[in-house]
């Protein structure tokens, strides 16, 4: 066991750092530290931004037009990444369906779609959830006929996160009603462009638009456009599923978050000082410091047993479980530090689509709808109660 | 950065699991804490025979070159049977200060037969006013000749009776809690003035009050510089701290395989209570806080990390139904 | 709802605490205020001036012997009395037994029993928690066939409170194995002197004794011994279960814990000043102040109802399970202000077995034992676990 970073690794770490400071556009960086919502170009920009550097698909092998970092390249990027201010990486193309396509699909699928997937020249966004298949995912409706060289797609998903933005969908879809729900499952890639597809934003209670439900009215796809074979996309599914799980920890942001939550803390006056000279509101700081620094080292042990080979294992699922707990946590403690001026409410501010003055601190408008948005960590990705399951059957044995 | 242990360190970790499994069942625990000292003999000779009160040393100390990574797996083990030889005092605490501050002459007389399992230590720091600030010592060291005097009071001091030598934390100038004017002292076990009040404590170790009446000491008994003994003590208590928090660990994940194992087999309703969700996912946060104990690993000189572990493990102990009451009954 | 006391039960709160001021043993006083542990004589002499009173079975109606008080009353008696250090009201008699017999008892039963509760001169203990049955209660084994005008009773309970200083065992008995487990159960009462018991104590882990196995080795049961109908014991049991309940939520004796712990947080120096001036530890307690607060509202909500007629209904599991964390945290927080010298365990000065002088002060050795002792509290009276799906199901409906 050895903790220390060797001086290639602090090397890599600089270089990292040189490029988001030179790259990363100063108006998306503001708006990462001010809590504010990006828009598609801030997204899109810095991905492409990434994707020319070849650093986009940083998780992917060589082999598949990857970096081939080891673990703590990887860590080391994301930790960059996130202390620069840099957005999310939206995880649905690199994350989810290129590592899907380059492990079960087949040479003509990889060359299609992974140099879009790279570059991020295509947004992808992801079809599971459906309005009756939630933590029971594989109760999902959508179905998929066969009709000669095609399928016809009829259904809908929905909570679909920026099909708004999204060039292709890759979808879950029921290809056999007759046999046991998980074995006739198909995992289909269909164009948001084909005929059929109607797309109908899911407002948020700040008036973001994150979500959408998606319709499916007999969608025409190409066989070739199935992943895997047919029947057997609850594979597919499964193994996406465990990877979304071990990103969906969010430790570098919850870092970041600790951070911005001192800051709040320094600036906001209490009793002639400041809220920071409250011993008991920064022994609560402390407190979620520890929880995140305890969370980064449980991922690292998952990475590093990952290292030496295999797939993320069940375990991964506490993960989630405390990850999500911590940003809630967040959330509330910037609550509690912004106080009477998260009140007012300016949604101008979180979209920057005016020029108003913000009414308290320049910190105080986001605090409660990020607050609220929050709520979904402990039920998005596989609810907490679904991990705690998983655990329990696959882990506990129980 | 690599999480993964050497191979040194994984037979290190099985040498002390096998320990812990032969000689710590629990009602072997049970007459190890109604001997005299409350420890044995024949385990303290067999830790310094398989080098591991030496294994955090540097080899010119006459150690064997590890450091605190080996102290924890070994205290991870032995959090898994409480282990009751005075470890911690002795060879963290104790041997760690002499390490850090002793001269050539005092690393020789103390260090290496403590290393061949011939010398035991106590650390004397606590005063009834202290709580968990460090400075806050009153324990006066007063210049008598070339030497010191000692007066005072100590509380809660591990080991005391066993050890040979008792490394006294002293105020030799400076007010209260200030951090400069702290100095160390190493004093015999039996010496003139000291007295003891011996007791055990509530998990079976073995404590004392003591009492220093003009305690006399040699110039040679002063551990590292006169009134800058604050670093020193701060640095040893963080390592103490750490090794702490590894045999919490072990013992959480002693106390979970053991409530798995009873909720696999408990049977109420007709199915074991296991197959209830509720227990299952109490289990995982039990499971769950366990893993998360073992953070302090990367950051080992962090004094927060105590209270948070203190508390999963009080979590865990908080566990379900009948799993706690074996404990209960186990004194 | 009015929630002022009138004059007439501020009079009645003053003639409480005379009467205990005048009433109660200094040295049980001192022992209850020290926390130690009180022998069978200490609660005895307690009990027996209440019962000379007429306030021992101060829940019961005049009807039956007891004072008939108000629920107010009830309220005042039992928070004058915990502020007053009077020992708790050892219930398997007064709370317990008596209730079931003078609800499902004969005439002959109620004049035979009833007064040797009311004037504590019979100690009782409950004969409910078999090995094989805790959660499960229904699912008991202990054997009473009958034999002509007898019973024969064979097996075992356990975790039988105070069984050793028991003169009477009240218990629930399988008088027909071929029913379904609740319709085969009736509830006896057993003299403990009668031949065939053995009681073997178990120790805890501080030492004391508390609780034990209690064996019937064909013991003999007059039928007369049989409240109410034969098989129909699971009724008394219900009954007597809700009962327990209520009382179990303990909020005068955690009202005082809360009290207990500010002392000890005064005493405590931390930097040379008070404990209680740490900001974040007075905030823990304050914390703690209010749950207790709100749970004696819910606690004098319930007994309202019960005062409009009727039983306690299932909403008193709530209050157990909240009661029991709040006795556990008032304990964890006891220990936290003790701080080191919470670690010397001196047995001799929790039985008062030696003149051993303290090892730091004199609260201090009691916090560990105490801490240990208390996580009891969410298992015993079925565990809060159970009490939770009672709420769900009888509640909620769920």
């Amino acid at each position: 066991m050895d903790l220390a970073l060797k001086p290639e690794h602090k090397a890599f770490a600089d270089e990292v750092r040189a490029f988001v400071h030179k790259t990363l556009l100063p108006a998306t960086k503001a708006k990462t530290f001010a809590g504010k919502h990006y828009g598609r170009d801030d997204h899109v920009e810095w991905q492409q931004a990434l994707g020319r550097q070849g650093w986009l698909p940083y998780t992917w092998p060589k082999k598949y037009g990857g970096p081939g970092w080891d673990v703590t390249q990887r860590f080391l990027f994301e930790n960059v990444l996130a202390e620069e201010g840099a957005p999310r990486i939206i995880p649905f193309g690199v994350k989810m369906v290129g590592p899907v396509i380059y492990t079960f699909g087949n040479d003509e699928q990889k060359e299609r779609f992974l140099p879009g997937i790279r570059s991020s020249e295509v947004q992808w966004c992801q079809g599971y959830s459906e309005p009756g298949a939630g933590s029971d995912l594989a109760n999902l409706r959508t179905r998929a006929v066969r009709d000669g060289d095609h399928y016809i797609v009829n259904g809908q998903k929905t909570w679909t996160s920026f099909a708004h933005w999204a060039d292709w969908i890759f979808c879950l879809v029921r290809t056999d009603p007759d046999t046991k729900p998980q074995e006739g499952i198909s995992f289909l890639l269909l164009d948001m462009k084909t005929p059929g597809i109607t797309v109908r934003p899911i407002i948020m209670m700040d008036g973001a638009h994150h979500v959408n439900d998606v319709f499916f009215d007999n969608v025409k796809v190409p066989v070739a456009n199935r992943i895997g074979k047919e029947g057997e996309g609850w594979t597919c599914a499964k193994f996406l599923l465990a990877n979304e799980r071990l990103g969906i920890a969010e430790v570098p942001a919850s870092k970041r978050g600790v951070r911005s939550l001192r800051d709040i803390a320094r600036t906001e006056p209490q009793d002639g000082r400041t809220l920071a000279d409250d011993p008991a509101f920064v022994a609560k700081i402390a407190e979620i410091d520890l929880q995140v620094q305890a969370l980064e080292m449980s991922e690292l042990r998952a990475l590093s047993t990952m290292a030496l080979g295999g797939a993320p294992g069940p375990e991964v699922s506490t993960l989630k479980i405390r990850g999500s707990e911590i940003q809630q946590r967040l959330a509330e403690l910037a609550m509690e530090a912004v106080g009477e001026y998260a009140q007012p409410y300016q949604p101008g501010m979180l979209f920057q689509n005016t020029n108003e003055t913000p009414i308290g601190p320049d910190h105080a408008p986001p605090a409660a709808p990020r607050y609220f948005n929050m709520r979904k960590t402990s039920i998005y990705g596989g609810s907490n109660e679904i991990q705690k399951n998983i655990v329990s059957k696959m882990v506990l044995g129980l | 950065m690599d999480l993964s242990l050497s191979d040194e360190q994984k037979q290190l970790q099985d040498a002390a699991e096998r320990f812990v499994r032969d000689k710590y069942a629990f009602e072997n625990r049970r007459k190890i804490v109604a001997t005299d000292r409350g420890w044995l003999t024949e385990n303290w000779t067999q830790m310094a025979e398989l080098g591991w009160l030496g294994m955090a040393f540097k080899e010119e100390d006459g150690g064997y070159g590890g450091g605190p990574i080996e102290t924890m797996i070994v205290m991870e083990q032995f959090g898994k049977g409480l282990v009751l030889e005075p470890f911690l005092p002795t060879v963290v605490l104790g041997g760690g200060m002499i390490a850090a501050a002793g001269s050539p002459a005092q690393k020789e007389a103390l260090l290496a037969p403590m290393i061949e399992g011939k010398k035991q230590f106590a650390f004397a720091w606590l005063e009834r006013q202290s709580r968990y600030n460090l400075a806050d010592v009153s324990l006066k060291a007063t210049k008598e000749g070339n030497g010191w005097s000692l007066s005072g009071h100590k509380g809660v001091v591990y080991n005391a009776a066993s050890a040979d030598n008792i490394i006294v934390l002293a105020r030799t100038s400076g007010g209260a809690r200030e951090e400069k004017g702290l100095s160390l002292f190493v004093v015999d076990g039996k010496a003139k003035g000291l007295t003891r009040r011996d007791y055990p404590t509530q998990d079976s170790l073995r404590a004392s009050e003591l009492t220093f009446d003009k305690v006399s000491v040699g110039a040679d008994a002063v551990l590292g510089k006169v009134d800058a003994a604050f670093p020193v003590v701060e640095e040893a208590v963080d390592r103490a701290i750490v090794a702490l928090c590894a045999e919490a660990t072990g013992c959480m994940d002693a106390i979970n395989a053991a409530t798995l194992e009873y909720i696999k087999t408990r049977k109420q309703f007709g199915v074991p209570i296991g197959k209830f969700q509720v227990l299952q996912h109490r289990m995982v946060d039990c499971f769950t806080n366990a893993q998360e104990a073992r953070w302090p690993a990367r950051d080992w000189k962090c004094s927060a990390a105590r209270s948070h572990v203190i508390r999963l493990v009080a979590d865990a102990i908080a566990l379900m139904n009948g799993g706690y009451l074996k404990l209960l009954r186990g004194r | 709802m009015d929630l002022a006391f009138t004059a007439e039960e501020q009079k009645f709160a003053d003639d409480v605490r005379a009467f205990v001021k005048a009433n109660l043993p200094a040295d049980v006083r001192d022992k209850v205020k020290n926390g130690k542990h009180l022998g069978r004589d200490d609660y005895m002499r307690w009990q027996q001036a209440l019962g000379k009173k007429g306030w021992l079975v101060y829940t019961w109606p005049k009807k039956h012997g007891g004072p008939g008080f108000t629920p107010a009353q009830r309220y005042i008696f039992e928070n004058v009395c915990a502020e007053e250090y009077a020992p708790g009201i050892i219930p398997f008699g007064t709370k317990m037994v008596g209730p079931v017999i003078y609800t499902f008892g004969n005439d002959e039963q109620k004049a035979k029993y009833l007064p040797a509760i009311r004037e504590s001169t019979v100690w009782w203990c409950q004969g409910y928690s078999e090995p094989g049955s805790g959660s499960d209660l229904a699912s008991l084994r202990t054997k009473a066939e009958k034999q002509g005008d007898h019973y024969i009773v064979n097996g075992s309970k356990t975790w039988t409170t105070m069984g050793h200083w028991a003169d009477w065992i009240f218990c629930l008995v399988r008088t027909d194995s071929k029913a379904k487990p609740q319709e085969g159960i009736s509830f006896l009462l057993i003299d403990m002197k009668t031949p065939g018991i053995t009681v073997k104590p178990i120790i805890m882990m501080d030492g004391g004794h508390e609780v034990n196995e209690v064996f019937f080795d064909n013991v003999k049961v007059p039928v007369a011994n049989l409240i109410g109908k034969e098989n129909e014991g699971w009724t008394c049991a219900k009954f007597l279960l809700a009962n327990e309940r209520l009382g179990i939520a303990a909020v005068p004796q955690s009202k005082r814990g809360v009290e207990a712990l500010k002392d000890i947080a005064r005493a405590e120096q931390e930097d040379g000043k008070p404990l209680i001036e740490n900001q974040g530890f007075a905030e823990k307690i304050a914390d703690l102040e209010i749950q207790v607060t709100a749970l004696e509202f819910t606690e004098l909500r319930v007994l309202s109802q019960m005062a409009q007629g009727g039983q306690p209904g299932p909403e008193v599991s709530g209050l157990k399970v909240r009661g029991s964390e709040i006795q556990q945290r008032i304990t964890e927080l006891t220990m936290e202000a003790v701080g080191e010298y919470a670690a010397p365990y001196l047995p001799g000065l929790l039985w008062q077995g030696t003149n051993e002088a303290p090892v730091g002060p004199e609260y201090a050795h009691l916090a560990a034992p105490r801490y240990f002792n208390t996580r009891k509290t969410t298992i015993y009276g079925g565990s809060n676990e159970i009490q939770k799906g009672i709420i769900s199901k009888m509640v909620l409906g769920l």
